[in-house]
C-alpha cells in the first residue's frame, strides 16, 4: 500500500534462498497468495490484499469516519467489512451511548452488509457467522485479531489509522514472518485446557518472544483441541507479541464451518492451506501430559507458574469472561467443577459469555443453569472488564480471571491484582475461595 | 562508536541545527494500557494524554515539553492494538522512543501516527534527563558518538516526515 514497488527487503531478512520450489509455511503460503507471487522469502517487504477487515465500536466507524471524510474516500468493498459491536455495549453511560449511536448511524451510512450488534464479542462472533475461511487473509482492528489463525488464516490486529488505510486501498503491507512451531504431544491431563498450554508458552518465550513473527500450534495435541480450544491458542498468540497464531484447517475445522454456514464449495481444496513438510523456520516441542494447570501473577500475562505456586491467594472475584475465556468450553469446564457446588461466601462470580450463541447452547446443555445455582451472576456477552472500558473492578479486590491480559490498572484501579487462568480454575478457586488446583476438585 | 556528524539530515539541518532532547529514562514491557488507560479511552486524545503513562511516571504527563524522548528497555508498547497509545505520545509531542525493540502491532501504529520509533540496542545506556540529539533515523549522545540504530526502511521514514498514514494517502490522491 505505501511503497511503489511490490517487493522490498529489510536490512535483516532471513530469506531461504533457492526461488519458488522452496517449501512453504502456512504463513508463506497465505501471504504469496494475498500478493500475487509464486512464494516468498522471510524478511520481504510487499503489499497483499485484504480478504476481510473486521473492526469494532471502539476501533471503528467512530476513528474511521473523520479521517475517510478528511480523504474524501469511500470503503473499497463493504462485502469484506465486518463490524460488530461489543466493547461499548451495553450503553453504560452519555460517552458510551454516544459512541455506540455513530457507530450504528455510520453503519447504515456505509450500507454495511455485516454487521454484527451485542451478539457477542468480535473475535468470537466472526467465524460464529462464517465470515472466516481456511487460506483468508485478514485484518482485524483489536489486538486479539490472531483468534482468526485457529481457521487456518492469516489474521493480524492493527490500528485505527492502518485499517484507514485498508479501507481505503483494500491492501497492507507486511514483512514475511518466519514460522515458530510450537509442537505439543501428548494427552492434556484432566482440568488442563489451552488457556494453561498457552500461558506456559508466554512464559518461557516472554511477552514480546513471539518477535511479531508467525506462531503455527502443530501436533496431535493441537489436532485434539475442539475449534472453540483452538481459538483460545490463536487468541493468546497476542500475548506472545506473534503478529499471527495459525493452525492448520483439518475435519474439526470443516465441521466448525460447515456448522456456521459456510457452504461446501469454499471449502474446496482447503488441504492445500498447511505448512510443507519441515518448513518451519524454528520448532519447539512441548509434552502436554507433564503439564499442570498454569495461573499468571499480577501484573503480566509472563508472570506465569504452576497453579500450587499461587495456593495461599484469597481471592474476591473469579471472573469468566472474554474472547480468550467464556466461550462453549470454557462455560462447559466451569460447570463440569460448579456442578452442585456452591460458590464461597466471600466470594463473587462473574460470568459474562464470550458470545449469545455460545450462551445459548450452554443453555440448552443446562451449563448455564448449572452456574447460576453456583451461585454466578451472568453478565452481557461484550467486552466486560476486560478492556476496562467502563465495566471494571474495585479498589484492591483480587481476582482470578480467565481473560488475556492483566496489566496493571487495566482491569480497574492500580491497586486491582489480577490473576488470569483456565476457566476451571477460576471455577474451582470460586468455591474455595482461594486460588485452587481444580484437579483436587475432580474425581 | 565514534564518529563525526558530518551528515545533512533528511530535515536538512546540520548538527549544530538539531535541538537537544530530554531523556525520559522508563523501563522494559511498558503497555499499552500505561499509556492510553481504558477507562479513558472514549474520550480524545488531549484528554488521554493527561492520564499517559500515570501508573508508571506520575510526573510525565504534566512535566513531558515537544522535543523530549523516552527511552525505554525491551518490549515497548505492548498489548492492545490501540493507536491512541502511539497518538498521545505524538500528542505530547515526543520527538521519539528509543528502545531495543518493540511490540510489533505498537511499531505499526507508531509509524502510522506519524511517531518515529528508533531500534537501539544500547539504549538503556542513556540516563534520566541526559540530552541527545535525533538526527533522522540516528541517536548523538554528544558531537562524537553515535548510538547504532537499526536502519529504517524509507516508507516508513517518509511517514514520519509527512507526520501519518492520513497523509501519505492525501498525497497520493492527488
Amino acid at each position: 500500500m505505501i511503497q511503489s514497488s511490490s517487493t522490498q527487503s529489510f536490512a535483516q531478512g532471513h530469506g531461504t534462498k533457492g526461488g519458488a520450489q522452496v517449501a512453504q509455511t502456512l504463513a508463506q503460503k497465505i501471504i504469496s497468495r494475498a500478493a500475487g507471487v509464486p512464494s516468498v522469502q522471510v524478511g520481504q517487504v510487499l503489499n497483499c490484499a485484504v480478504d476481510l477487515a473486521m473492526f469494532h465500536d471502539s476501533s471503528g466507524p467512530r476513528r474511521l469516519e473523520p479521517m475517510l471524510k478528511e480523504l474524501d474516500a469511500k470503503i473499497w468493498d463493504p462485502q469484506k467489512v465486518v463490524l460488530v459491536m461489543d466493547h461499548y455495549v451495553p450503553e453504560r453511560d452519555e460517552d458510551s451511548r454516544k459512541i455506540l449511536h455513530i457507530t450504528r448511524q455510520v453503519a447504515k451510512q456505509w450500507n454495511l452488509p455485516h454487521v454484527i450488534d451485542s451478539q457477542g464479542i468480535c473475535h468470537v462472533v466472526l467465524p460464529e457467522r462464517g465470515h472466516l475461511k481456511p487460506g483468508m487473509f485478514c485484518v482485524g482492528g483489536d489486538s486479539h485479531s490472531p483468534t482468526g489463525g485457529a481457521f487456518g488464516c492469516y489474521m493480524f490486529g492493527i490500528g485505527a489509522t492502518e485499517m484507514l488505510g485498508v479501507v481505503v486501498t483494500g491492501e497492507i503491507w507486511i514483512q514475511v514472518p518466519k514460522t515458530i512451531e510450537m509442537n505439543w504431544t501428548g494427552r492434556l491431563g484432566r482440568g488442563v485446557m489451552a488457556k494453561d498450554m498457552m500461558l506456559h508458552m508466554i512464559a518461557q518465550r516472554g511477552l514480546n518472544g513471539g518477535e511479531y513473527q508467525a506462531m503455527e500450534f502443530t501436533g496431535q495435541t493441537i489436532q485434539a483441541l475442539s475449534m472453540r480450544e483452538r481459538m483460545t491458542l490463536s487468541n493468546l498468540s497476542a500475548e506472545m507479541g506473534a503478529q499471527a497464531g495459525l493452525v492448520a484447517a483439518d475435519q474439526v475445522t470443516l465441521e466448525y464451518l460447515r456448522e456456521a454456514g459456510v457452504q461446501e464449495a469454499q471449502l474446496e481444496g482447503f488441504e492445500f492451506w498447511c505448512s510443507d513438510l519441515n518448513s518451519s523456520q524454528e520448532r519447539e516441542c512441548f509434552n502436554a501430559s507433564e503439564l499442570a494447570p498454569q495461573v499468571a501473577a499480577p501484573h503480566s500475562p509472563a508472570n506465569t507458574k504452576p497453579v500450587d505456586a499461587y495456593s495461599d491467594v484469597a481471592i474476591d472475584i473469579a471472573y469468566i469472561g472474554a474472547c480468550t475465556g467464556a466461550k462453549l468450553d470454557d462455560l462447559r469446564a466451569a460447570a463440569e467443577v460448579l456442578k452442585g457446588q456452591r460458590i464461597h461466601a466471600s466470594t463473587r462470580l462473574m460470568v459474562a459469555p464470550a458470545s449469545a450463541k455460545d450462551q445459548r447452547i450452554a443453555q440448552e446443555e443446562g451449563v448455564m443453569q448449572v452456574l447460576i445455582d453456583a451461585g454466578a451472576e451472568v453478565l452481557p456477552n461484550s467486552c466486560g472488564a476486560c478492556a476496562g472500558y467502563g465495566a471494571s473492578f474495585e479498589e484492591n479486590m483480587t481476582v482470578i480471571s480467565s481473560t488475556a491480559r492483566n496489566f496493571k490498572a487495566r482491569m480497574g484501579p492500580a491497586s486491582v491484582q489480577v490473576y488470569l487462568a483456565s476457566p476451571y480454575t477460576v471455577a474451582a478457586s470460586s468455591i474455595r475461595g482461594r486460588i485452587t488446583d481444580v484437579r483436587e476438585m475432580l474425581s | 562508536m565514534s564518529q563525526e556528524p558530518t551528515d545533512i539530515t533528511s530535515d536538512g539541518l546540520t548538527f549544530d541545527q538539531i535541538p537537544w532532547s530530554r531523556v525520559w529514562s522508563l523501563g522494559p514491557q511498558i503497555d499499552t494500557d500505561a499509556l492510553a488507560p481504558g477507562a479513558y479511552m472514549k474520550f480524545d486524545l488531549p484528554t488521554i494524554s493527561k492520564h499517559t503513562l500515570q501508573g508508571v511516571r506520575a510526573d510525565f504527563a504534566q512535566g513531558v515539553r515537544a522535543g523530549d524522548v523516552i527511552v525505554a528497555g525491551e518490549g515497548f508498547g505492548v498489548g492492545s492494538s490501540r493507536e491512541q497509545a502511539a497518538g498521545v505520545l505524538v500528542h505530547l509531542g515526543l520527538k521519539a522512543v528509543i528502545a531495543p525493540s518493540y511490540s510489533g502491532l505498537f511499531f505499526r501504529n507508531a509509524f502510522n501516527v506519524g511517531l518515529l520509533l528508533l531500534t537501539c540496542p544500547q539504549a538503556p545506556e542513556m540516563k534520566e534527563g541526559q540530552l541527545i540529539k535525533v538526527m533522522g533515523s540516528k541517536v548523538w549522545v554528544d558531537e562524537h558518538h553515535e548510538l547504532p540504530c537499526e536502519p529504517i526502511p524509507d516508507f516508513l521514514m517518509e511517514m514520519v516526515r509527512l507526520k501519518g498514514l492520513v497523509n501519505v494517502l492525501k498525497l497520493r490522491k492527488k
